[in-house]
């Protein structure tokens, strides 16, 4: 903030609290001091449409309270932030505030993450403390996607088949969560045409051994030994480096009805699986992977 | 007083336009709050809009807010802002056939929102989710009702001002500024625009106006109409003039500094929320000056409380306003908001603010007018008034009540931690431990809303009863 916000901030805080005091201050005296013998308040002598008004003092309890505040105010303007560019004197901030606690939580519950440090991923996963910890951590990043029993949703894959887009050895795993993942189908429909996409989706139909057309299935053979094997494989078996599935099994991300996985060649797909590692550190990573393993060995 | 010589020259007041804001005020009261429980019955039943988008939440909603605050509350403050200036000041309303725009143009601005936001039209701005062509006519009519009324003033038989015409000034200023500035959009088409103001400033300006549409819509405008309502049913004079001219200045000069405790712990700086919170908790004595003026008023007319429900709603409507002005400074400490932020709480402390307060004062000042503008001997039916004030009463109660539980649990439940850093629930847990508190928030809601029903019957026999030969102007000459 410049100079000048920073003055213009100071001057108008100041200037509206000193403003308000005078206002209070200036009116803390009523006008007749001495109460006419029949105890009766004085009023102004004006009248509104029958409404009159008492000149009675301010009420000394409401006086206190009002100055009280204003005392608690510059009090708290002096120590924190507020005034301007005045950083206040004990040096706070929001930032620091949130850096302080993420400290304290980080050394408190590193002695429990500790424990485990010695453990592989085999062991995690066998452990019942660490199994306790993984399916909290779980519930807590993961479950929002993957549903609270791993076996996720439309889009979302299922953890617990045994099934991997990236491979279900613990070091994948572990980079899943750590790195992220990112899906990408391309779109086929403008390359392959219309018909192209029905040809493939009878081919793949007739690689995952179902009911079938034969004429399409088989110019979908040619189309995708060009365009599909690249990345799927020249027997539909997926690719693991690359994230691209197995589409000769009964497992389908985006669903197997004809008409999704029409709309899967001819839009393509994205899949996005968010990056842990700068959110949940390594400690923690481990004991997730523990876990996930867990869900598709038990 | 000299108003006594000059009783036989008082105008023809304008009252056409008063009864036809006075009459909207019930029924936009019964459309509002009929939105309200709706909306109460889906968070229990998600299924209950039946599929249809019209009827879902997230569009419903809006169109509560603006029903609650700007049909019933805006009309309810129409009616008394130009009545009261008429007989306070001893001036007809200037430019009456403006006057008669304002009606028909806020109707207009009302219906417009009834349809747009269902439809799904909105700018996303808390409280000012209406799109940009309905935005200019708000502005329209809100500079044809502050040339109506400051016109009123300027025309005036007193010589001084009636305080409860510096919280209606203060009012109808405040709301075109904050209006103007807050909804400053780039049109892209007929019914979208975007805000000129980006990232964390638009947060900052969306809730300098929200914070302000709570301080000068909901408390300076029903505070003018508490400062007459209150001393004419209680039939006793004002408790102290010093009192309101500290707390109306202290009032508006410190409100307009409230608005970042909304904003705490977020990407706004650290200078502008603790200046937020310190000013919120300054505004504590200024919100309380208004409610002591107006209970203090009662003092040697405490017995009326016994026989009179409509002054039972207008003291009791000054309890809520006290509990709720001590709750938002409370709830502007960061610490305390750090708990109560998103949760339940908050829609439990607008609600002793919007039932117990706007809703109260509105009632008990319009059970008082209707009979004197229909010039009629009194409201048909005084019992009514008491069910009336029972079932408002109770269910602002369960209300909040309900609210402050289930506000406390979820914030509670968010911030609760196992031993290895974990959360200890999930949220759709909070949800859970929530539905007892909806059940009851429903039947609370459900309880004022049926009021609002009972009020409507009463209105309309009372309308559609024997009237007074007295005409109404000459009858409040001979009172005053």
């Amino acid at each position: 903030m410049s100079t000048f916000w920073s003055w213009w901030i100071i001057v108008i805080t100041i200037v509206t609290n000193v403003g308000i005091c005078w206002v209070l201050f200036s009116n803390r005296k009523v006008t007749v001091k001495e109460l006419p013998k029949d105890g009766e308040v004085p009023t102004t002598g004006h009248v509104y449409d029958g409404i009159e008004e008492y000149d009675n003092p301010l009420p000394g309890w409401w006086f206190n309270m009002f100055v009280g505040t204003v005392i608690f105010a510059v009090i708290y303007l002096v120590l924190y932030p507020g005034m301007g560019n005045f950083p206040g004197v004990l040096g706070w901030t929001s930032e620091g505030q949130w850096q302080e606690q993420e400290k304290k939580a980080e050394d408190r519950f590193e002695a429990v993450y500790s424990t485990f440090e010695g453990l592989t991923i085999e062991e995690l996963a066998v452990n019942p403390e660490a199994f306790k910890i993984g399916r909290r951590l779980f519930g807590n990043n993961c479950a929002v996607c993957h549903g609270s029993d791993g076996r996720g949703s439309y889009g979302f894959p299922n953890l617990t088949d045994g099934d991997w887009l990236y491979g279900g050895t613990p070091e994948a795993i572990g980079a899943s969560i750590t790195h992220g993942r990112s899906g990408m189908m391309p779109a086929w429909s403008a390359v392959i045409g219309e018909e192209g996409v029905n040809q493939v989706t009878e081919y793949l139909f007739k690689i995952g051994e179902s009911e079938h057309d034969a004429t399409l299935a088989a110019g979908g053979e040619k189309v995708f030994a060009t365009f599909c094997a690249g990345c799927h494989g020249a027997d539909g078996k997926g690719n693991q480096a690359l994230g691209a599935p197995n589409l000769s099994d009964d497992i389908w991300l985006y669903g197997r009805s004809p008409e999704l996985i029409r709309t899967t060649i001819r839009s393509g797909r994205q899949g996005l699986m968010p990056a842990q590692g700068e959110q949940l550190h390594e400690s923690k990573i481990r004991l997730l992977t523990g876990y996930v393993y867990s869900l598709a060995h038990q | 007083m000299s108003d006594a010589s000059s009783a036989n020259t008082l105008p023809t007041y304008n009252i056409k336009v008063v009864k036809q804001f006075a009459i909207m005020t019930v029924v936009w009261g019964i459309v509002g709050m009929l939105v309200g429980v709706i909306l109460a019955a889906e968070l229990i039943w998600p299924n209950m809009n039946m599929g249809l988008p019209w009827l879902h939440f997230g569009r419903l909603r809006p169109l509560h807010t603006n029903a609650v605050i700007f049909a019933f509350g805006g009309c309810a403050l129409f009616t008394s802002a130009y009545y009261v200036v008429q007989k306070t000041c001893q001036a007809t309303l200037f430019m009456p056939r403006l006057a008669a725009f304002t009606f028909w143009g806020w109707q207009l601005v009302i219906v417009s929102a009834a349809i747009t936001l269902p439809m799904g039209f909105t700018s996303t701005k808390e409280y000012a989710e209406l799109e940009w062509p309905i935005d200019i006519l708000i502005t329209i009519v809100w500079v044809s009702y502050a040339i109506v009324f400051f016109g009123t003033i300027a025309k005036r038989q007193t010589s001084h001002i009636y305080v409860a015409n510096w919280f209606f000034g203060a009012f109808i200023l405040a709301v075109a500024m904050l209006h103007v500035v807050n909804s400053a959009a780039i049109p892209v088409s007929m019914f979208k625009s975007y805000s000129v103001y980006a990232g964390t400033i638009d947060a900052m300006v969306q809730w300098w106006y929200g914070h302000n549409a709570v301080g000068f819509f909901l408390t300076a405008g029903f505070l003018g109409m508490m400062y007459y309502f209150v001393p004419k049913q209680a039939g006793r004079p004002v408790y102290s003039y010093r009192l309101s001219i500290v707390h109306f200045w202290a009032l508006v000069a410190i409100y307009i500094w409230a608005g970042p405790h909304h904003l705490h712990y977020t990407s706004l700086p650290d200078w502008a929320q603790s200046l937020g919170m310190v000013m919120s908790l300054i505004l504590l004595a200024p919100s309380w000056g208004g409610m002591i003026n107006g209970i203090m008023t009662l003092s040697g007319a405490w017995d009326k409380l016994r026989t009179d429900p409509t002054l039972r709603f207008l003291v009791v409507s000054l309890s809520f306003y006290g509990m709720s002005t001590f709750e938002g400074p409370m709830m502007a400490i960061k610490t305390v908001n750090a708990l109560s932020h998103n949760t339940d709480w908050t829609i439990g402390h607008v609600h002793s603010g919007a039932l117990g307060w706007v809703a109260m004062i509105s009632i008990g000042s319009m059970y008082h007018l209707i009979p004197i503008i229909f010039e009629k001997p009194k409201m048909y039916s005084i019992k009514l008034i008491n069910t009336h004030f029972w079932l408002a009463t109770m269910g602002t109660v369960l209300y909040i009540a309900s609210m402050w539980v289930n506000g406390l649990a979820q914030g509670l439940m968010w911030r609760a931690f196992n031993t290895d850093g974990t959360l200890t629930y999930t949220f759709a847990e909070s949800i859970e431990a929530s539905m007892p508190g909806y059940y009851v928030r429903l039947i609370g809601g459900g309880m004022f809303f049926f009021g609002m029903l009972v009020m409507a019957f009463n209105v309309w026999k009372t309308c559609r009863g024997p009237g007074i030969s007295v005409p109404v102007d000459s009858q409040s000459a001979t009172a005053a």
